[in-house]
């Protein structure tokens, strides 16, 4: 080993408070882009392939009733490869132990057709046998939900006939990946069943022998999606068709895709940001580290090294740091991103065959970025000494000049002890590396109010969709319409306080080629229970005429107030009509329209019947009451929305706050990493000035004061810089983040500023009792017996 | 400031006083790794009321050593250091603090001022903490340099610094002034006028006064000379004259 490489390994054991600090940046940095890229490409990745594997369909069809012989005119359709004709219908599922009814998905299977898409992934038990009608593979989620297994009866009610099934194998599909009862607001595996049966039995339990009600594509790999939907409409058209979707609109898909936006938005964003601010930071840190080895740079040329020699020298220093500090963030980031990757598909993405992949490309680009800024600080610090004339650098760096300062003209500067203006000229000498010292601790509390932003923006968001919007205690939901007379037996119903109406109304909105599929609901006169808030929690009034729109919605079908938008309804007469946009309204949740239950009427052309009903309840008679509707025929759900509340809480919130608390963490240690180093600089540049006032016989504490002094003005213009700067980084991330399901609004709660800035302050006390030690013990005689 | 001036002039014309410092004993080892080297070898030591002493010796010969222990920079590894009664070889850092902050006025061969402050505030620096002290103008008048008080250290050539640096030193009247090297840095007509001022200082106001050099004629400016080589005192006499400063030649 060569002696300039032994002096390596020394200077790095001797630095080792600062090495160690400035690893666990990069490694922090490394370490939450690691863990965030990778979950969420492997879940990409594991989506991809379950997709593939399990033959998931391009396009989805429902309609009344159609021979199966119309299959082949399908496959007619240019671009279509494989056309699967099955039976897809609604059924109650009334569990014994369930007081409330749930209602379900049965789909019809048939083991011997030509066509087998959206295979099942069977988890458990075995394939249905035909000879079997009463056999149904259930959806693992449900199934685990209510620990039922391969052997387990099942109470269906098909077709109003309650029977009893047997569960021969539990099972997973693409289809139905996440799937949303009725009156659902967040998917909710425990209440949302999906059932397969064999094709002979269902298709006689609905009267659909020889005939099907659902159909599902594969196409051609470059066929016009567009064309294909077009023509599909037109051929179902006469046997009840209601429009095709392609797959990016199949309901479990685009739910999984709003969620996996969800997360592309902090994947995309926050891991950058850690990375770009750890490798900001590691850039200043070592590049001062370096200009404090002035001396020995300048003897190392004056013995006759060369330039290169010696900036190779310092660039394997900082990248030995920053290569140790890469090799944590990778472990511990491949660790936590798989951990991320399972808890999402543990509860919430069942997937068939999840898969982590650790892409070697996210740790090149990481690595690449952290040893770049590193080496090009630690680059830049040695070219200034190695230019200059040994024999000048080595001698010490000459006395600072230094001003009068604007200060000193004005009166206050006779008010400042000596100490209180050799802290002042030190900060406004400097002014430069002032402000960039407090960058980066300020890019320190910013990362920290940004890793917690997110959980306050969905605590606001429960806040203002769970309290203040559905106020209700329970809503009922009706498998069809129900006349407005339901409301009166559900009031006659013990323990029931009140009860109100409320229509949702499922439609497909469309302007010129746009269209989502979503729902109008229309709201009572003296509506009570369900409020409609926008996103500043402000309530909005419906308008007599016309409807309100999602402004996300509208910006989506490119309309705008006045405009008229046509409307496809999805139920009664089928009719497809038009309506003024009468306004718009930020919503945090969804894509709907707000009428009033008047007009939407009108629009219908109907006598105002009822698809929900809200109910305020005794709050000890939940259960007596879910029993009591679960004898409704009509009724096809109940939920509360406590429930979404509490299923809110530990889905999204739950990943979220792992999550978040992760980002919190890696957010600190980058706060303590700068904050300790800054401060260890400082001291190594003063320990000469400090250790004079030593001698003059000053106090431990006396000269402590001096350096902490220093370091606390730092701080004190880093916290509102970092506050600011938190939140400027937030509305980027959030304005990154536009997904159809959710649209967080920027709520930053005291309380996560008050932790970015306690974090700062405790960083700030425990580096200051790191370097307290150093402090006590300046070197007195050394200090006096040389220039530098 | 006028009074105490006679009555240091007055004590001045007394054989030399009673010992302010004393120290019996000393020895100093320092662990260098594995290597222990013995900087002091048993010193018996005192500086008297008044007194301008001049220690001579060699680089490594533990002027410069002995210097530190009494100036309460430094313990000792064995042997007793005394001050007005108290024993500072048993006192702790704090009280060592202390020590220096009343009663020790240091100048070094490299100045040590803080490059942040003016030459008034660097002497400010010191009258800030002291109980009695000169005002900071007065005191660098005292040193000449009244028209640079507003000036940073890098303003000020070598000599200046230096008497900024004795200005700091003298500011808190303390009763012992300790000098490591102090020309050591300058060239021969700078160094000369600093040494006129620390003669001066030591005349008028009494100040116990000790300088560390390495340059033999400096001695001549001394009351007494005390020669150490190898840690050890060597010699220890009285001069029958001072030379001012002026008279001195290198």
């Amino acid at each position: 080993m060569s002696a300039l490489d032994k002096k390596l390994f020394r200077d790095l054991a001797s630095l080792r408070g600062q090495v160690i600090t400035i690893a666990l940046v990069v490694a922090c940095g490394i370490a939450s882009y690691i863990a965030m890229r990778t979950a969420y490409d492997s879940l990409i990745t594991s989506r991809d392939e379950y997709y593939e594997k399990y033959r998931f369909a391009d396009v989805f069809a429902n309609l009344k009733r159609a021979p199966r012989s119309l299959a082949e005119r399908i496959e007619n359709i240019p671009g279509v490869v494989e056309v699967q004709t099955r039976v897809v219908e609604r059924v109650l599922v009334p569990l014994d132990k369930l007081p409330r009814p749930v209602s379900g998905t049965i789909v019809s299977v048939d083991r011997h057709a030509t066509s087998q898409l959206n295979g099942l992934f069977l988890k458990e038990g075995r394939e249905l046998d035909p000879r079997h009608p009463d056999e149904v593979i259930l959806i693992d989620g449900f199934a685990t939900a209510h620990d039922l297994r391969p052997g387990s009866s099942l109470p269906v009610v098909i077709n109003g006939t309650l029977r009893k099934l047997r569960v021969v194998g539990v099972a997973l599909s693409p289809e139905f990946v996440m799937t949303l009862a009725p009156g659902q607001l967040t998917y909710d595996p425990g209440l949302a069943p999906v059932l397969w049966m064999n094709h002979a039995a269902l298709e006689a339990a609905f009267r659909l022998e020889g005939a099907f009600n659902s159909v599902t594509l594969r196409l051609e790999r470059d066929a016009s999606r567009a064309a294909v939907l077009t023509e599909l409409d037109m051929v179902l058209k006469p046997y009840g068709g209601i429009g095709s979707v392609a797959r990016d609109k199949q309901q479990s898909n685009y739910m999984l895709s709003g969620e996996l936006a969800q997360l592309d938005s902090m994947a995309g964003f926050v891991p950058y940001l850690f990375l770009g601010v750890a490798a900001l930071l590691v850039n200043v840190v070592l590049s001062r580290l370096v200009q404090l080895q002035r001396s020995s740079i300048a003897t190392l040329k004056a013995i006759g090294y060369d330039d290169r020699a010696i900036t190779l020298h310092y660039l394997k220093l900082v990248s030995v740091i920053v290569i140790g500090g890469a090799a944590l963030g990778i472990g511990v980031g491949s660790y936590l991103g798989r951990l991320e990757m399972h808890l999402y598909t543990d509860q919430f993405f069942r997937f068939a065959e999840p898969r982590y992949v650790l892409a070697p490309s996210a740790v090149i680009f990481s690595v690449a970025i952290s040893v770049a800024s590193a080496c090009f600080g630690a680059w830049f610090a040695v070219r200034r000494v190695a230019t200059m004339p040994p024999a000048e650098a080595m001698r010490p760096a000459a006395p600072a000049r230094y001003r009068r300062s604007l200060l000193e003209v004005l009166g206050v500067w006779r008010f400042l002890t000596p100490v209180m203006r050799m802290i002042w000229r030190e900060l406004s000498r400097r002014p430069l590396r002032l402000m960039l010292s407090a960058l980066g601790i300020a890019l320190g509390v910013g990362i920290n109010v940004v890793a917690r932003s997110m959980t306050d923006s969905m605590d606001y968001l429960i806040d203002v969709q769970f309290h203040r919007s559905m106020r209700e205690d329970l809503n009922v939901t009706f498998m069809n319409p129900v006349p407005r007379s339901a409301l009166s037996s559900l009031r006659s119903i013990p323990g029931v306080h009140y009860a109100e109406s409320l229509r949702s109304v499922p439609v497909r909105f469309r302007s010129a080629h746009q269209y989502r599929d979503a729902v109008i609901q229309g709201y009572s006169d003296q509506q009570a229970l369900r409020k409609l808030i926008d996103d500043h929690a402000i309530e909005v009034s419906v308008p007599e005429h016309g409807m309100l729109l999602t402004e996300k919605l509208a910006e989506i079908l490119g309309v705008r107030p006045g405009e008229r938008i046509t409307v496809e309804i999805r139920e009664g007469d089928f009719r497809e009509t038009s309506v003024t946009v009468a306004g718009l309204v930020r919503e945090p949740f969804g894509l709907s329209g707000h009428m009033t239950e008047r007009s939407l009427a009108r629009l219908l052309g109907d006598t105002a019947p009822i698809s929900t009903a809200l109910l305020t309840v005794e709050p000890n008679a939940v259960e007596s009451i879910e029993r009591r509707l679960k004898t409704f025929p009509t009724v096809a759900s109940v939920a509360s929305p406590q429930d979404f509340k509490r299923q809110f809480n530990e889905q999204s919130a739950a990943i979220m706050n792992v999550f978040m608390f992760i980002m919190s963490l890696f957010a600190t240690i980058i706060a303590v990493g700068v904050i300790y180093n800054n401060a260890r600089v400082a001291l190594s540049q003063r320990d000469r000035d400090l250790a004079s006032l030593r001698v003059l016989g000053f106090t431990k504490r006396e000269v402590a004061a001096i350096l902490f002094g220093e370091q606390a003005i730092q701080i004190a213009i880093s916290i509102p810089l970092g506050l600011y700067v938190g939140r400027a980084l937030t509305i980027a991330m959030m304005t990154n983040a536009d997904p159809e399901t959710y649209r967080l609004p920027v709520s930053i709660s005291a309380q996560t500023y008050v932790f970015a800035i306690g974090v700062t302050l405790i960083a700030a006390v425990l580096s200051a009792l790191l370097l307290r030690r150093k402090l006590d013990q300046l070197d007195l005689i050394g200090v006096l017996k040389t220039r530098e | 400031m006028s009074e105490r001036r006679e009555q240091a002039a007055s004590e001045r014309s007394e054989p030399l006083g009673e010992a302010v410092l004393w120290a019996r004993g000393l020895t100093k080892i320092y662990q260098m790794g594995e290597v222990e080297v013995q900087a002091l070898r048993g010193v018996d030591f005192a500086l008297h009321r008044g007194e301008l002493l001049v220690l001579l010796g060699a680089s490594g010969s533990g002027k410069s050593t002995l210097l530190n222990i009494v100036g309460g920079l430094d313990v000792p590894t064995s042997g007793q250091v005394f001050y007005s009664g108290q024993d500072l070889s048993q006192a702790d850092d704090k009280e060592l603090t202390n020590f220096r902050r009343r009663n020790i006025g240091f100048v070094f061969q490299f100045y040590n001022l803080i490059p942040s402050l003016t030459a008034a505030e660097n002497v400010a620096l010191v009258t800030d903490i002291a109980d009695e002290s000169l005002h900071p103008r007065d005191a660098l008048a005292l040193v000449g340099l009244s028209a640079r008080a507003d000036h940073f250290p890098s303003q000020l050539s070598g000599g200046e610094q230096q008497r900024v640096a004795i200005a700091r030193a003298i500011a808190k009247q303390p009763k012992i002034l300790l000098c490591d090297e102090p020309t050591g840095a300058l060239d021969y007509r700078t160094g000369i006028a600093v040494l006129e001022v620390l003669e001066r200082v030591n005349r008028e106001f009494g100040t116990a006064t000790a300088v560390i050099t390495h340059n033999a004629p400096v001695a001549e400016m001394a009351d007494r000379v005390v020669s150490l080589a190898d840690g050890r005192i060597i010699s220890d006499h009285k001069n029958p004259a001072r030379k001012s400063p002026r008279e001195l030649a290198w």
